[in-house]
């Protein structure tokens, strides 16, 4: 720690960091643009002028730039000096030369950093009188609209594109004060995290278009801690909501897990709430096969029949905790099924056995980006978990950042520690299927069957340590020299990291991948062990698991048992022409959000709220229960699914009379193994500085009185919440001194933007002042040690041989293989078209070229071919869960050209398929 | 006593009278003091040699050459990888062409020059980075590396030693900017022409993030004759404290415009009378920028002042270049610092506010008083700008602070001038007979 002066005041700060990031850490107020608190300093807007003084007599002082100068004990400086206060105005006066005065009509008023930074430094009165300069604006596709006459030059957008996120087609273009941010010509930006310039630009050039589609005001906007449902990475969010519409979401900080960054399917995945789509009334189909909607009571009246007839429960990974648990209790364990398909289902438990011995340390993001090696086992982490792979492309700088130290280099010195180390990375072993989008930052890539990329992890394993699976690997030359490499960079790394997930459908490939970390471990190092599943609440639902498999249930139900399917498309889990025959002889009772092929054959339907309607509970990755919050109140028969499911076990005398409020069943999911559940968000009861309750709405949300008056001119009454301490209006405190669960939205006096966040920071880029929320569900077993971790997984998959047929492997696209993402129109306005990756050698053989189409037995449509320059012949990569698609065979399939294949209309194919 | 012992860098193009080509250069000595080098010294002789010589970076700074280099690492502290060596012959400053004429009179010097200067710092990959308009430069330097090349002089193994030198020319894109040394790497690698953050200083980690070495032409020339003839000879050459030559331009209204390599030290009303044989008839001397367009103007008052670093530093100028440019009365001082405005403006890289925004905001002021449309208020706007944008460290690199120097001057100097401007609603100077 340093002591610092900073007019007239002592300060305990870090050291080894710049003066703005200290001063900021210690919630002081100095403007800036060019720094961002991931991205750190390259000096180019001049922003952060502060006076520092040479020693105590020093009355002068020199004027530097806070986030150019180290922090150096006992150091003297000034913010307040008139010196630095002055051309911090000048600097917004320049700044102010060329920026519109259309703040009126700019998406970015109100939450606008270079309003909050005009304000802060008093430049008020204009004093050029030249004309403006202007610009001809680009189409960025469907998730960013651009604005470049608003642009200030602060080269934030193309430093987080291109120097963090890796996209290549966002560059700084001309010169002198013509400079042009943008893309060489219109079109889609083709990074997956195009979505944070939204939030990394300080003011209004880049800007999120589905919002600006219906646009409202920051101020008006109601909030809530909530959790993206999109993968299992659990990323935290901020849904923004205004006349019952979902506007928009935006990054909630989580120091351990998403940071300041979200993937482009979090933050425009969500518009499936407002979708033409979402089942908005109860009912129950009349005998003639008409849908009456007849109300609530009568449908819960109905589906207790239901229940009372021996109706089994299918859960669902994309419910919460919550509502897994009490359509469990409601049917009954070994009636219930997790709502996994059997393949999956298995995957998760074993990778949750995986992880409960303990052998490793499951990573948070933080943590990933720590890592100093890392080897990627199966799973295309950019396609199935996006968020996970910005994470490795930061962690790949490891060999950057220690060559900068040698050279003195401060790491905060963004544009120093690049040009000094001239793009030098950490070693990533990526064995994957098909070619990834972290293929440019990989060491080594090797391409093989799931079989083989398993071969391979055993094979690293065993060369680590040889008491594991001792069985003689032969492999391909080319895997030889990616074990050995792999191997070696692993074990000189400090903190080694494996990632691997369910993608691929192979449990070899996750116990592979358990047994290189495990032999890590036996050797003394400190690995961590990534397994990543495909949805939200996976392990959710794998911890809470249940008495029948997904075959299991639908064979009951083809026997005529009557079912309650949980927010699952039944679709989604199994052979379609099985499910057709289960969904046909069982009388159902749907509990959903959106219209679905399983809901058409539904007797009952319940519509349920979406996550953003609800309050409940998603297990992500590492097995981490996190809490999401009602944002919003939903139509009146739209009800949280646990609600549904508690007044059906009301109106059952003999189960119980339910629970009155989302808590009282928390509570209950918390008894026994899972008591974290309870602990991880304030209870009802919990109050803010001054015994404050915290508001939903910023204290400036207007139109209260006026926003349903075309309705009637009555204020309806506010609803009162019982169950958070959230009020549903402008009621409380909100000054991030709270719980860091608890934070609804950040704002802070002078900071209306999202840079507030630091204000609700302990440390810049440090937890959330309350602490980053979360707890961890899994528990290691203490019986567990490295001697008998190295026996559990010794058996070796056979080598892959290829023949005429192909077999079947997944394949996933960031926007298309996500269920309620693909019902959010701007992700729909990015979708490819069913694909299908060949090997060039077979696509001649099959004598198809990219863009034309194949069928394959058992394949429910026709697939475009994508030539992929990874995929081994004799496989075939089929994308999952795109509309109008149904669950792949698994084996083998016979394909043959379809010379009737109309190319569909999808995203864009180089920006999706593989890049 | 020939020529070449007091005019080392031009002496033996008065001897040939043109062009020096490597036979010519070869007949006056030329390649022994870069043999001498390699084969009799130590690279660590010859940095002490050129820090001994007390020769300054002839660029414009003025920063101590031998000092520069003893920065590099030297053995295994280098770490692994190549060193560079890179010449900025970006030469961009308006009113010089000093490095031009050298480029294009006597290559040959040039590159000896550098192959001692690769030497000292043990770098075996050199570049001249050029300026991209220089064309005959560039085919003078074409003709003679292939020429040094073709006689053992760069390559492998030079001079029968285990010393390489691989020499190449990267002809600049343009931008007034790569005259920034860093910026000048940045270019080189191919990426934007943009200062880069200091410390680490080039010596440290420079192109590619390897040892660099950043001079200019000028100065790579001096070189071969402190090797030659010593450091006592060196210093004896200058007429005050600094050493050696100095070659000086002059641009203006004077009867004999040129450049001429001179005793550093020499009087500027020396160079002005003399060398370049007065001011025409009718015109009258009024300011001169005295090291390009990017130094302070002096006056009347510092006619006397000798022409080295300190001196002219001393007198609230800087010598830069040494390459003069003279403005007599006929010139609106108004319109003359719009014109430099102008310059630099449009020369700023984009990078950091005050530059980027603050330099075209002054030059608009500067066309509004001298077309009659200055109100009041502007002259302290104008001063604003320039303290505000002139401090070293208010802006990224000294591109800015360098662009109010002439104009902080002329505010101060030719006051007087700007506010007739905006009095009056017009230029005094428009119309008034030449």
């Amino acid at each position: 720690m340093a002591t610092i002066n900073v007019d007239g005041e002592q300060y305990e700060v870090e050291e080894g960091q710049n003066l703005l990031h200290a001063v900021l850490s210690q919630q002081l107020n100095l403007p800036y643009f060019c720094w961002h608190p991931a991205m750190d300093s390259v000096g180019a807007c001049r922003q952060c002028a502060i006076i520092q003084y040479a020693d105590e007599d020093d009355e002068r002082g020199r004027l530097g730039m806070a986030c150019m100068t180290d922090v150096v004990d006992g150091m003297r400086i000034s913010i307040a000096a008139p010196q630095a206060a002055d051309f911090r105005e000048s600097v917004i006066e320049w700044l102010m030369e060329n920026h519109p005065h259309d703040c009126p009509v700019c998406e970015e008023g109100g939450e606008c950093h270079l309003q909050d930074m005009t304000v802060m430094t008093g430049h008020s009165v204009r004093k050029y009188r030249g004309a403006k300069r202007t610009w001809e604006n680009q189409n960025l596709g469907p998730f960013i609209g651009h604005e470049m006459n608003r642009c200030i030059t602060c080269y934030r957008c193309v430093r987080y594109y291109r120097d963090y996120a890796g996209g290549n087609d966002l560059s700084a273009f001309g010169s002198r004060s013509r400079m042009y941010f943008g893309r060489s010509e219109d079109g889609p930006l083709e990074s997956e995290f195009s979505g944070n310039l939204v939030e990394v630009c300080p003011t209004g050039v880049f800007t999120d278009k589905p919002f600006a589609t219906h646009y409202t005001r920051k101020w008006d906007l109601q909030s809530a801690p909530s959790v993206c449902p999109g993968c299992a990475v659990g990323c935290n969010l901020f849904p923004g909501e205004r006349y019952g519409v979902l506007k928009r979401v935006q990054n909630r900080y989580h120091g351990e897990l998403n940071g300041y960054f979200l993937c482009d399917r979090g933050r425009f995945g969500s518009h499936f709430i407002n979708s033409d789509l979402r089942i908005r009334h109860a009912g129950v189909r009349a005998p003639d096969g008409v849908f009456e909607a007849n109300g609530t009571s009568n449908a819960v009246a109905e589906a207790a029949k239901l229940v009372t007839g021996g109706a089994i429960g299918i859960g669902s990974p994309r419910a919460s905790f919550e509502a897994n648990f009490a359509l469990k209790k409601l049917v009954g364990d070994e009636r219930f099924c997790s709502g996994l398909g059997d393949n999956e289902a298995m995957l998760i438990e074993l990778a949750l056995s995986i992880q409960q011995e303990g052998g490793a340390d499951i990573p948070s993001l933080a943590d990933v980006e720590a890592a100093d090696a890392i080897l990627i086992l199966g799973e295309d982490v950019l396609n199935t978990a996006p968020r996970i792979a910005l994470a490795v492309r930061q962690a790949v700088r490891a060999e950057s950042f220690s060559m900068a130290e040698e050279a003195g280099i401060p790491s905060w010195q963004d544009a120093g520690v690049r040009g000094h180390a001239q793009g030098a990375l950490s070693p990533l072993f990526i064995a994957s299927v098909a070619a990834t989008r972290l293929d440019d930052v990989a060491s080594a890539t090797l391409g093989g069957a799931p079989q083989d990329i398993a071969r391979v992890g055993f094979a690293i394993a065993h060369e680590i340590d040889p008491t594991y699976a001792v069985d003689d690997i032969e492999l391909p030359d080319a895997g030889i020299d990616f074990s050995r490499q792999a191997m070696a960079a692993l074990c000189s790394a400090k903190r080694p990291l494996v990632v691997s997930g369910t993608g691929t459908g192979d449990p070899d490939v996750l116990r592979a991948a358990a047994n290189v970390a495990w032999a890590l471990k036996a050797r003394g190092s400190n690995p961590a062990l990534l397994l990543a599943p495909l949805e939200a609440n996976s392990f959710g639902v794998g911890l809470l698991g249940g008495g029948l498999s997904m075959t299991e249930a639908l064979d009951a139900m083809a026997s005529g048992s009557p079912a309650v399917v949980l927010e699952n498309d039944l679709y989604r889990r199994a052979d379609a022409q099985r499910v057709s025959v289960a969904c046909s002889e069982s009388t159902m009772l749907v509990l959903d959000s959106l219209e679905n092929e399983t809901a058409e054959h539904a007797a009952i339907l319940m519509p349920t709220s979406t996550y953003a309607e609800s309050t409940g509970t998603y297990v992500n990755y590492e097995t981490r229960a996190q809490r999401f919050y009602q944002v919003f109140e939903p139509d009146q028969e739209i009800r949280p699914a646990w609600r549904w499911i508690s007044d059906i076990s009301g109106a059952l005398d003999s189960r119980g009379t339910g629970w009155s409020n989302v808590n009282e069943l928390i509570e209950e999911c918390a008894t026994g193994t899972y008591v974290a559940l309870a602990t991880i968000s304030p209870a009802p009861d919990y109050r803010v500085e001054g015994g404050a309750r915290i508001p939903r709405q910023p204290h400036r949300y207007s139109g209260r009185t006026a926003m349903r008056a075309q309705v009637s001119v009555h204020e309806p009454k506010t609803t009162v919440d019982d169950e958070t301490p959230f009020n549903y209006s402008m009621e409380g405190q909100n000054l991030g001194r709270q719980d860091g669960a608890a934070v609804p939205f950040v704002w802070s006096p002078g900071w209306n933007s999202n840079q507030s966040v630091f204000k609700f920071q302990q440390e810049v880029g440090g937890a959330l002042l309350g602490g980053d929320p979360g707890a961890l569900l899994v528990v290691s077993k203490n019986d567990s040690d490295d001697k008998s971790r190295a026996t559990k997984f010794r058996e070796v998959p056979g080598a892959f041989v290829a023949t005429s047929a192909f077999l079947v492997v997944p394949a996933y696209a960031i926007f298309g293989s996500d269920e309620l993402s693909n019902a959010s129109w701007p992700i729909a306005q990015r979708m490819p078209a069913p694909f299908a990756l060949l090997n060039v050698a077979d696509a001649d053989k099959l004598g198809v070229q990219a863009g034309e189409g194949i069928s394959g037995t058992g394949l429910t449509t026709s697939l475009e071919v994508r030539i992929d320059d990874r995929i081994p012949a004799g496989l075939v990569g089929v994308v999952q869960g795109l509309p109008g698609t149904h669950v792949t065979p698994t084996g083998r399939v016979e394909l043959s050209v379809d010379s009737d294949f109309v190319p569909r209309p999808g995203g864009h194919p180089d920006v999706i398929a593989r890049g | 006593m020939s020529l070449m012992d007091t005019k080392p860098l031009l002496g033996r193009v008065e001897e040939v009278g043109g062009f020096v080509d490597l036979t010519a250069y070869e007949a006056g000595q030329g390649y022994q003091a870069a043999r001498t080098a390699l084969t009799s010294m130590s690279p660590e002789e010859i940095v002490s040699l050129v820090k001994d010589a007390n020769l300054r970076g002839r660029g414009g700074a003025g920063f101590p050459t031998g000092l520069k280099w003893s920065f590099v690492p030297q053995g295994e502290a280098a770490g692994e990888g190549a060193k560079y060596l890179v010449c900025n012959a970006d030469e961009m400053e308006p009113g010089t062409f000093k490095d031009r004429f050298l480029l294009e009179h006597n290559p040959h010097i040039l590159i000896e020059g550098m192959i001692i200067g690769a030497y000292a710092i043990q770098a075996e990959k050199a570049y001249i980075f050029l300026r991209g308009e220089y064309h005959q430069p560039y085919r003078r330097l074409v003709e003679a590396l292939a020429d040094a090349t073709a006689q053992g002089f760069l390559g492998a193994g030079i001079f029968g030693t285990d010393f390489n030198l691989d020499l190449r020319i990267h002809r600049s894109g343009g931008r007034y900017i790569c005259g920034e040394e860093t910026a000048l790497l940045n270019a080189l690698e191919g990426k934007r022409a943009q200062p880069r953050t200091k410390p680490p200083f080039p010596p440290a980690s420079g192109a590619w993030g390897r040892p660099t070495i950043v001079n200019n032409v000028e100065t790579f020339c001096n070189v071969p004759g402190i090797v030659r003839h010593g450091v006592e000879w060196y210093q004896g050459l200058g007429r005050t404290e600094d050493a050696g030559t100095k070659i000086y331009g002059i641009s203006g209204r004077v009867n004999r415009p040129g450049l001429w390599e001179l005793p550093i030290g020499t009087p500027i009303r020396e160079l002005v009378e003399q060398h370049a044989g007065g001011m025409r008839d009718g015109f009258e001397l009024k300011g001169i920028l005295p090291g390009g367009a990017s130094t302070d103007f002096l006056v009347e008052e510092h006619f006397d002042l000798a022409m080295d670093y300190g001196t002219i530093q001393a007198a609230g100028s800087r010598m830069g270049t040494g390459t003069m440019i003279l403005m007599d009365n006929s010139i609106c001082p108004v319109d003359m610092s719009r014109n430099l405005q102008h310059f630099f403006a449009q020369e700023s890289c984009g990078f950091c506010t005050p530059c980027r925004e603050g330099l075209p905001w002054i030059e608009a002021l500067l066309l509004d008083i001298e077309e009659g449309r200055g109100q009041e208020g502007d002259l302290e706007v104008l001063d604003r700008n320039a303290q505000f944008i002139g401090a070293p460290g208010n802006t990224f690199c000294l591109h800015a602070t360098g662009a109010i120097e002439p104009l902080q001057s002329a505010l101060k100097y030719f006051r007087e001038d700007f506010e007739e401007h905006i009095r009056t609603g017009k230029c005094p100077y428009r119309g008034r007979p030449l």
